[in-house]
């Protein structure tokens, strides 16, 4: 008779899979998960906590911490939930930067998820690959505003530096290069047997739950359900290009690899007609006064970053600090559904799980 | 923050705060960060002045409620589960901290082995920390008043009348939200020829429901938001909470099935949740607040019926101290487990001012 016990496995809260400080106690039954409960915290900076002793433009670099692999979209999401308190309006220039960098952006994000999934699943060369083209694009950033990660770019009403001269032009020298390598990666990787071995029916799950667990992003698409802010709660000037919204079927990993490859290539369509439509000049500040303060009340403003929905809660009490801050962050909602993707799967399948989650630490634990 | 403040130099921000510097004298602080909390117009921007305020203002709400001990009270908090090696130092800086400060010592229990029988030596070294911190202030508001033209000497009255002053104007701020409200409910006699929000038959829709669902009590409040995009806004009894969401998730005309946030709000007078609900195919939403007392802050799980609302109510019962009734599996997330205190309370005071 064989008889298998109950182990008690740590993962983390420093391994490399993992993408940061997250920690996973699993359970295991032989090879099979019975137990899991993730840890988190290890990354908790007390960003709200902060914010409600600084100013909303003293905010702005804070969010950039949150998820650093998207800073452009947390400038965004706070900088418009003021935007929205006071009625502020952005000139257009603003706009089309906002909107170029947040895509640039979205491509950025997806990169590094490309690269560090497969280097996960044991494929190291696709890392090297995806680090290559995301080098270009932080180029690209640390021109426009003197940093590669943190940018700290976007200002209620505007944003803070204009497009250096000849730098639209590098962003329409990037979008071909960009589109010619997707392919290459299509060509590398979406096709392989053992990735597809690795990820087709894995971490299935279906649109019911995805809903009633509040995920967002690809997590939710990838179930059938076409959900993105961009296109049904439009902001910043999204309501004026063409893309589409890429949705899966069967809700595993593998639909949300495929997923975020064809957003990449919705976002360089996006880039495309922006880069096209760019206006000539404008003023990149819109009229906005001196203290900012927005009136007493509250908002919730939410967007779509590459991980779903960012959303900002100010309660404000007329003065230049808000009274209370909240950041609604995808990777901190997408992931409490681990534990249950995780149940009676193979522990071989943990760390595929966990990266098809996609989540940045720094903003799960904020 | 010295970045930041190079990046601003180019902004209008800089001459003006350096104006309002030179227009108020030191002497003339504390007046006048009394009115800036009173009326929002004219405030205080020089940093010195609103540390001091906030350095005074969570101590003396720490004496008159001091939140320290409650998470002992708090259901649901197993010291099992925490990391020893993140949480021990901790625990062993606070001791440090307590043991110089405190000259009588009966906090400087040491630190380590703190994981069975916390609570007496945890209790001996809040009352330590307090006590030390409560010198720190004493002798910083000594040294103030000897620099500052004798200002820190009546700290107590100066501030009661802050708070006074607060709390009128937030009346009054009340009153006329609620006259503007029921304007806006009675819908057929407005104040302002303003069109009514395109939202609103959605809030009348649902309040109607949860009237005749739920209970005929079950709404307390009920506004279009329209700083937050005319988000129908309604206030929920907490004891019709549960009802009422499954009411909201479940009722055909409704269907909210997918919940997007979960805030907690503390407004000093009262505690709140917020939860942001919608229907992804109609895209029919509404923000659903729930008010609870201060002391005792609860408001019924909604885990049950949105199973995502987990983590962000584990989140909320953390920062904010909100015990959630029903929910499977409330404990500390972000802080560490043995944490004292919630840290998004306004009156909360960090055990210790150091870490």
């Amino acid at each position: 008779m064989i008889r298998t016990e109950e182990l008690l496995l740590n993962v983390g809260p420093q391994h490399p899979s993992t993408h940061g400080v997250f920690r996973i106690i699993v359970k295991i039954d032989g090879e099979v998960i019975t137990e899991a409960t993730p840890v988190i915290g290890y990354l908790h900076r007390g960003t709200e906590k902060l914010a409600e002793s600084l100013n909303y433009t003293q905010i702005v670099p804070y969010t950039d911490r949150m998820d650093y692999l998207s800073a452009m979209t947390n400038n965004y999401v706070l900088c418009y939930a003021v935007e929205k308190m006071m009625g502020i309006e952005v000139p257009e220039r603003a706009q089309f930067l906002r909107l170029i960098v947040m895509e640039l952006q979205r491509i950025a994000s997806h990169l590094v998820w490309w690269g560090t999934y497969l280097l996960d699943l044991g494929a190291l060369s696709p890392f090297l690959f995806a680090f290559k083209e995301r080098e270009m694009i932080i180029n690209l950033f640390n021109e426009l505003c003197g940093a590669r990660l943190t940018y700290n770019y976007m200002r209620v009403g505007g944003v803070k530096w204009d497009a250096p001269p000849g730098w639209i032009d590098k962003v329409r020298d990037f979008i071909p290069h960009m589109e010619k390598q997707l392919k290459e990666y299509d060509r590398l990787v979406s096709g392989n047997e053992i990735f597809l071995a690795r990820v087709k029916g894995i971490g299935k799950y279906d649109a019911e739950t995805a809903i009633a667990y509040g995920l967002s992003g690809a997590n939710l698409r990838c179930t059938g359900v076409k959900w993105d802010l961009r296109k049904d709660e439009p902001y910043c000037i999204y309501d004026r290009f063409e893309f589409d919204v890429p949705v899966g079927q069967n809700g595993d990993c593998y639909d949300r690899y495929l997923i975020r490859l064809e957003e990449i290539r919705q976002s360089l369509r996006i880039l495309k007609q922006a880069v096209e439509q760019f206006p000539s000049s404008g003023e990149t500040m819109g009229k906005v006064p001196r203290a900012i303060r927005p009136p007493a009340g509250e908002t919730y403003v939410r967007i779509e970053s590459p991980r779903g929905e960012i959303g900002c809660h100010i309660v404000s009490k007329g003065k230049a600090e808000p009274y209370r801050l909240k950041f609604r962050r995808p990777s901190f909602n997408n992931l409490q559904i681990l534990p249950k993707l995780l149940e009676g799967e193979s522990i071989s399948n943990l760390i595929a799980i966990l990266g098809g989650v996609d989540i940045v630490l720094g903003e799960v634990d904020c | 923050m010295s970045e930041e403040n190079k990046r601003e130099e180019g902004r209008p921000e800089v001459p003006s705060a350096a104006e309002q510097q030179q227009e108020s004298p030191a002497a003339e602080q504390p007046e006048s960060a009394a009115s800036a909390q009173a009326e929002p117009a004219p405030e205080q921007k020089e940093p010195a002045n609103t540390q001091e305020v906030a350095g005074t203002e969570p101590a003396g709400a720490g004496a008159e409620h001091p939140n320290q001990p409650q998470p002992d009270t708090m259901p649901g908090q197993p010291q099992a589960e925490s990391a020893p090696g993140q949480t021990a130092p901790e625990q062993s800086q606070a001791a440090d901290e307590a043991k110089p400060a405190a000259s009588s010592g009966e906090g400087a229990a040491s630190g380590a082995g703190a994981g069975a029988a916390v609570d007496p030596e945890r209790e001996a070294k809040i009352k330590a920390a307090q006590e030390a911190r409560a010198a720190r202030l004493a002798a910083k508001a000594a040294a103030e008043g000897g620099a500052g033209a004798g200002a820190g000497a009546a700290v107590d009255p100066e501030r009661e009348a802050k708070i006074k002053a607060a709390q009128e104007a937030r009346a009054a701020r009340l009153a006329a939200k609620a006259a503007a409200e029921g304007a806006g409910a009675a819908g057929d006699a407005p104040a302002e020829p303003k069109p009514p929000s395109p939202k609103q038959p959605w809030l009348d829709e649902a309040v109607e429901l949860l009237k005749t669902e739920v209970h005929p009590e079950a709404v307390e409040e009920a506004v279009i938001n329209e700083l937050a995009g005319d988000m129908p806004t309604i206030t929920v009894k907490a004891e019709h909470w549960r009802a009422a969401a499954e009411l909201l998730r479940d009722h055909e005309k409704l269907g909210c099935r997918y919940l997007r946030n979960v805030t907690g709000v503390d407004y000093e007078t009262h505690m709140e949740v917020v939860y942001f609900v919608i229907n992804l195919e109609t895209k029919r939403e509404y923000a659903i607040k729930i008010r609870t007392d201060r002391e005792q802050p609860s408001v019924p799980s909604a885990t049950p019926v949105w199973p995502g609302a987990n983590w962000p109510e584990r989140e909320v019962y953390d920062l904010l101290g909100i015990d959630f009734p029903g929910h499977p599996d409330l404990r500390r997330i972000l802080m560490p487990d043995d944490w004292v205190g919630h840290p998004l309370r306004k009156d909360y005071v960090p055990l210790d001012p150091e870490v």
